[in-house]
């Protein structure tokens, strides 16, 4: 009942109009059509539903959407604590460029980042060259989707974590330097466990992400049924077939995911604010 | 006196060389993460920018420069700019509502609230176009018979004003789209699935922002009789400018550059519903390449623009708050 009722009074005015448009805007665009898909999901019979999100191919799809997309951002996670420890701990000539290089994957499209990726890592590229030779092939098959996720996940381990390290308090090393500690031995026993948190956020922000993502994907991958298909593609072609019920069941169980995810993340920010507080 | 004073002298430089060591990682260590670090941004983010400007230069400049006399790479241009035009606005408004409402007020349902406005970076941008699908498509709630429907009485009235000397540059366009309106596999429905995925932008930047900065200086303004506009564009707004400027570029750089949404609703008519990232893959399909990386780097210049002023506001923004803290 008083849900979104001011529970004080302010002398500020617009409370209602600013708050009534939010939440028309807000049902507009985002909740009522989201609904949508649930409710269209609800209409299937049980059999249907799980026949739709069950057959082989579908299943595939998953196999390879979230294999891929965790193997991502794991490497995302541990190349990701380098870069932010190296960009706030030490300095070197052009670090501001890098710095800022850093947020190129929230910038460049995401079509841009697939055909750019699909060139350097395709048989003739600069990278893919020299790995064709010895039978190893990037883009067109399985390691090409895990490049694309790598690149689009790359800035939330990185962001996450940077200004962690930049509040870390100096006075927590000096001590254990002080107690005759190692340097190793303060790494891995004083600062790392403050770094826990945020890096498992950043690690579930970038796997999130690169769960929903097509636009990468669907130019390196080669898009073939049963291995480098990727769920979200599916959606799309299930869509083109004019299959809407097939198309709005996988994308509810996507959904889903996505939404024990971002409460997965909410959590985790809310122990990582209280870990670092005290 | 002096000798002693040397030693020690001497021995509190060597707790401090001693200190440094071991608070410091050494320099090897530092060598090889920073020369890992590097390695591995070098190979993910500036080989693909590389790689852009490469191939689209592959068969010199003239067929660099030619790829932007294709009547459909502009017309793609065009319907970019009109969507990014509609859509930035759009959630600016919002975004200062959501952030004024919130930030401002106390109520219950607050963290709800902040949460359901970050769900669309939780959707897949394919799912965000696929649920406009469902509600304006052919088997939708709302399906382009009853758009028709909806719009009849507005599209006459429209046509009217049209058809008034001199209007009709104006209102044309919006007439003839009420008299057959679609929604889905036109601009609309391109314009409406942008909105969903730069949704949160700038809101999630402005709420922080605002809580942080508190009500003092408005209640201020209030208090000495300032209407609650003009406390807004003369307190709150040069408080919150950067801030605001910021979620805008973060905003454009997506609305520019979205593809997966935009693809499931835009039905891919040449010239008419592709918008730049679009028109890049359509290009790629046919083996076109150097018009592909052509169009590609149009859009990858917006990237390296879109870094550039974000770094100049976080520079500016900390010393905005440097300066205000003394």
């Amino acid at each position: 009942m008083s849900l979104f009722r001011r529970s004080s009074r302010s002398v500020l005015p617009g409370f209602g109009l600013t708050l009534g448009f939010t939440l028309l805007y807000l049902s507009l665009i985002v909740l009522i059509p989201i609904s949508a898909a649930f409710i269209r999901t609800s209409g299937m019979t049980w059999s249907g539903f799980v026949e739709a999100v069950t057959a082989p191919r579908v299943m595939a799809s998953y196999k390879i959407s979230f294999g891929a997309s965790f193997a991502a951002a794991f490497i995302n996670a541990v190349f990701g604590l380098v870069v932010a420890w190296v960009l706030t701990r030490y300095t070197f000539p052009g670090k501001k460029v890098v710095d800022a290089l850093v947020d190129l994957p929230f910038a460049l499209p995401t079509a841009v980042a697939g055909i750019a990726l699909t060139a350097i890592y395709s048989k003739n590229g600069w990278v893919g060259q020299w790995f064709e030779p010895h039978g190893i092939k990037i883009a067109y098959a399985e390691p090409g989707v895990f490049i694309a996720l790598v690149f689009i996940g790359l800035p939330f381990v990185v962001r996450t974590l940077q200004p962690i390290i930049e509040d870390l308090e100096p006075e927590l090393e000096e001590a254990s330097a002080t107690l005759g500690a190692t340097r190793w031995q303060t790494l891995r026993k004083v600062i790392f466990p403050q770094l826990v948190p945020p890096l498992i956020t950043g690690f579930a922000l970038a796997f999130a992400r690169a769960l929903g993502e097509y636009g990468s994907v669907v130019f390196i991958s080669g898009n073939m049924p049963m291995r480098t298909e990727i769920t979200p593609l599916l959606i799309v072609t299930k869509l083109e077939q004019y299959d809407y019920a097939g198309a709005t069941a996988i994308a509810s169980v996507l959904l889903v995911a996505s939404f024990v995810l971002l409460l997965i993340i909410n959590l985790l920010q809310k122990w990582s604010r209280r870990y670092n507080n005290v | 006196m002096s000798a002693s004073a040397a030693r020690l002298a001497s021995a509190s430089s060597t707790t401090v060389n001693a200190s440094r060591r071991t608070t410091q990682d050494a320099p090897w260590v530092r060598w090889t993460l920073t020369a890992v670090g590097l390695l591995f941004l070098t190979g993910f983010l500036a080989l693909p920018l590389a790689s852009v400007f490469a191939e689209a230069f592959r068969k010199g400049v003239a067929a660099y420069f030619q790829a932007f006399r294709d009547p459909d790479a502009l017309a793609a241009l065009r319907l970019t700019l009109l969507t990014t035009a509609i859509a930035v606005p759009a959630n600016l408004v919002f975004g200062v509502c959501a952030a004024w409402a919130i930030a401002k007020f106390n109520f219950r349902g607050k963290s709800i609230l902040i949460t359901l406005i970050d769900l669309p970076f939780a959707v897949s941008p394919v799912i965000a176009g696929l649920i406009y699908v469902l509600i304006f498509g052919l088997q939708g709630w709302f399906p382009p018979a009853a758009q028709e429907a909806f719009f009849a009485p507005a599209a006459g009235i429209v046509r009217n004003i049209a058809d008034i000397p001199g209007l009709g540059w104006l209102f044309g366009g919006l007439a003839d789209w009420l008299a057959a309106p679609k929604i889905i596999f036109a601009v609309p429905g391109i314009v409406l699935a942008t909105i969903f995925v730069t949704f949160p932008f700038v809101a999630r930047e402005l709420i922080p922002l605002m809580q942080s900065q508190g009500n003092d200086e408005e209640y201020a303004a209030i208090t000495l009789g300032a209407s609650g506009w003009q406390t807004f564009w003369h307190i709150t707004r040069p408080n919150i400018k950067w801030g605001l400027f910021y979620g805008i570029i973060l905003c454009n750089a997506r609305a520019m550059g979205e593809f997966g949404a935009v693809s499931v609703v835009s039905g891919h008519i040449r010239g008419e519903t592709n918008t730049l990232p679009l028109h890049v893959e359509i290009l790629y399909n046919e083996y076109q390449f150097v018009g592909a990386f052509a169009v590609a780097s149009l859009l990858a210049l917006l990237a390296i623009v879109t870094l550039i002023l974000k770094s100049v506001v976080e520079w500016k923004f900390s010393k905005s708050t440097q300066t205000a803290g003394h």
